[in-house]
């Protein structure tokens, strides 16, 4: 069994940015991360940011883990990081297990825990979508942008949200044409500045269409592309065939709460936070004393937001581990106005009714 | 639409473009940037403070045509890549035009391109006038080229020939 004050699980901006905040106000604090590097959906990341210059708006996600692992140096053997560390289960007395590697288990008892899992990519149903070549959108970008390997040569990206269109943007930065970007929806998902740039780099993007069918005999070919009326019903006869060699979906994320709801944590389904979401308090702790959530895995948003949740989770977690930061309550302020800003515009304020339906007062 | 093709409608970019007396004094930055998101490093990275988003980060910025020295710091540092220069003051007859451009390999100064609009289509050519690649601008080079003064308010980007 291995003691540490704060157990941090995933290392992701949230997870990081706990880690920084707990670390700060006192705690010994061990981070969990299954992957070999830390940073999450960000290692990927290879374009610039949004948000404020307090979440490092206009760097490229690739360079934040950095700065955050800066962060982190000083606190020495405070802190213990644990990669190629999946967590398993957090069990009713408070046991974490985690698998280290493939085959070593070990048990963790932590005074409180941050679950920073993020989330995983939702698939889509269509005929045939088992096809080689029809990935999620999210592993071509790691195929791409962290191993160096262009996934193929044409690609037709389903879904035109900030994903699909940054992913698009990418794949041609690496010499694949992009056949064009569709979505069932009747309007762009993404920002506009996205879908502005990808469209005058020659882009076709075409709301209101989805693809019915893959095309193709031991690998993809091509695919079959209808067009949709408001009700989301496929309009018989528009059928068009485009030859691609990759499909990318990327119709949305789900938060990665299997930890949670196995802790016997309450579980809510709301729709505006992407799927089923953990309920928290405003202090960022599930229905179980002492296990706290952040970023993506208690709804989807963005690394902006996520990082500046895992600040405040951080805060929180530490203290009710004993260690309550200096100057707590002008942090926790300081923090909630960033949040209140990130959120001020028509994509917070879906996220806000989201979080309305699903935080509690007290 | 905008919304619906990712391409803005004509008078949504007239409205955020300088008079043409200023254009034609020299660079100046246009901010094609027409949704509410939250983001403002354009307004914080302009030392000339000509970009203002202001305290609420969601809303659009707006150029002061009067305070921009054109300098192109901007271009590098907007994440949606929306910001250009055009520039009148040099010919009566052509613009040149300052774009982000995070294509490799970069084009070089005197080839000849072709110009595209908005909606990616070629409407004309144009030669590079200039590659800059600083260090600072942190991987986004500018690209600047020539084209017809007629193409002023149609030109928005360059699409290089496939070899
Ligand atoms: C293509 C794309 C573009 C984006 N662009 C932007 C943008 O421009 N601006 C912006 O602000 N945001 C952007 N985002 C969103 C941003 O990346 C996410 O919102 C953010 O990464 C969420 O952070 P997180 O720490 O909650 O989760 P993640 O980054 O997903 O990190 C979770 C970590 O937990 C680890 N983990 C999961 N389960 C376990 C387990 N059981 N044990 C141990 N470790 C585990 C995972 O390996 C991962 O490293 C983008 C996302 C994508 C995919
Ligand atoms: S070009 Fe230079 S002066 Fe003009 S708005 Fe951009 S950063 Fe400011
Ligand atoms: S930096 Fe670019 S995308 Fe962000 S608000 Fe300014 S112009 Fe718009």
């Amino acid at each position: 069994m291995r003691e540490t004050e704060v157990l941090i699980i995933g290392g992701g901006p949230a997870g990081l940015c706990a880690a920084v905040s707990a670390l700060e106000s006192g705690a010994s604090v061990t981070i969990l991360e299954r992957n070999r590097r830390l940073g999450g959906q960000l290692v990927k990341q290879t374009h610039m940011f949004f948000g404020s210059k307090e979440q490092y708006a206009s760097f490229r996600g690739i360079d934040i883990p950095a700065i955050l692992l800066e962060k982190l140096e000083k606190y020495g053997d405070k802190l213990r990081v644990e990669t190629d560390c999946t967590a398993l289960g957090i069990y009713e007395d408070g046991v974490v297990t985690a698998l280290f590697g493939e085959e070593r288990y070990v048990k963790y008892l932590p005074k409180a825990i941050v679950v920073a899992t993020g989330a995983s990519e939702k698939a889509l149903a269509f005929e045939n979508n088992d096809l080689p070549g029809i990935y999620g959108a999210g592993a071509v970008q790691t195929l791409m942008n962290v191993y160096g390997v262009k996934p193929g040569n044409k690609v037709l990206m389903v879904g035109a949200g900030n994903i699909g269109l940054i992913v698009s943007y990418q794949l041609m930065q690496a010499g694949v044409e992009v056949v064009a970007v569709l979505d069932a929806a009747p309007k762009i998902g993404g920002y506009c500045v996205h879908a502005s740039k990808i469209r005058r780099a020659g882009v076709p993007i075409l709301v209101s269409h989805t693809v019915t069918r893959a095309l193709g005999d031991k690998t993809l070919e091509g695919a079959i592309v209808c067009e949709m009326d408001e009700k989301f019903n496929v309009i018989e006869g528009t059928e068009k065939r485009y030859d691609c060699d990759v499909m990318c979906i990327s119709v949305g994320l789900t938060p990665l709460t299997e930890l949670l709801g196995m802790a016997g944590c309450e579980m809510k389904y709301v729709p505006e936070l992407s799927g089923i979401v953990p309920a928290r308090n405003k202090a960022y702790m599930t229905s179980r004393d002492g296990i706290f959530v952040a970023g993506d895995v208690s709804g989807i948003e963005e690394a902006s937001a996520a990082m500046v949740e895992g600040y405040l989770a951080g805060l929180h977690c530490a203290a009710y581990a004993g260690y309550k930061s200096e100057n707590f309550a002008q942090k926790v302020e300081d923090l909630e106005g960033q949040l209140a800003k990130l959120r001020g515009g028509p994509s917070g304020a879906h996220i806000l009714r989201g979080i309305q339906k699903n935080v509690k007062e007290d | 639409m905008l919304i619906k093709t990712g391409v803005p409608t004509e008078e949504q970019v007239k409205e955020v473009f300088p008079p043409i007396e200023r254009i034609n004094k020299g660079r100046v930055a246009v901010a094609e940037c027409f949704q509410r998101i939250p983001c403002n490093p354009c307004e914080y990275s302009c030392v000339k403070k000509a970009i203002c988003v202001g305290e609420d980060i969601n809303n659009t910025p707006n150029v002061d045509f009067e305070k921009c020295s054109g300098c192109g710091v901007c271009l590098t540092k907007c994440p949606g890549l929306a910001i250009m220069l055009v520039d009148g003051s040099k010919s009566a007859e052509s613009v040149e035009f300052s774009v982000p451009y995070e294509f490799m390999p970069l084009p070089t100064v005197g080839e000849e391109i072709s110009v595209v609009n908005r909606s990616g289509e070629v409407i004309t050519r144009g030669v590079v006038s200039e590659v800059l690649n600083a260090k600072s601008f942190d991987r986004t080079p500018i690209v600047r080229f020539v084209v017809a003064r007629e193409f002023l308010y149609a030109a928005r980007y360059l699409k290089r020939e496939v070899k």
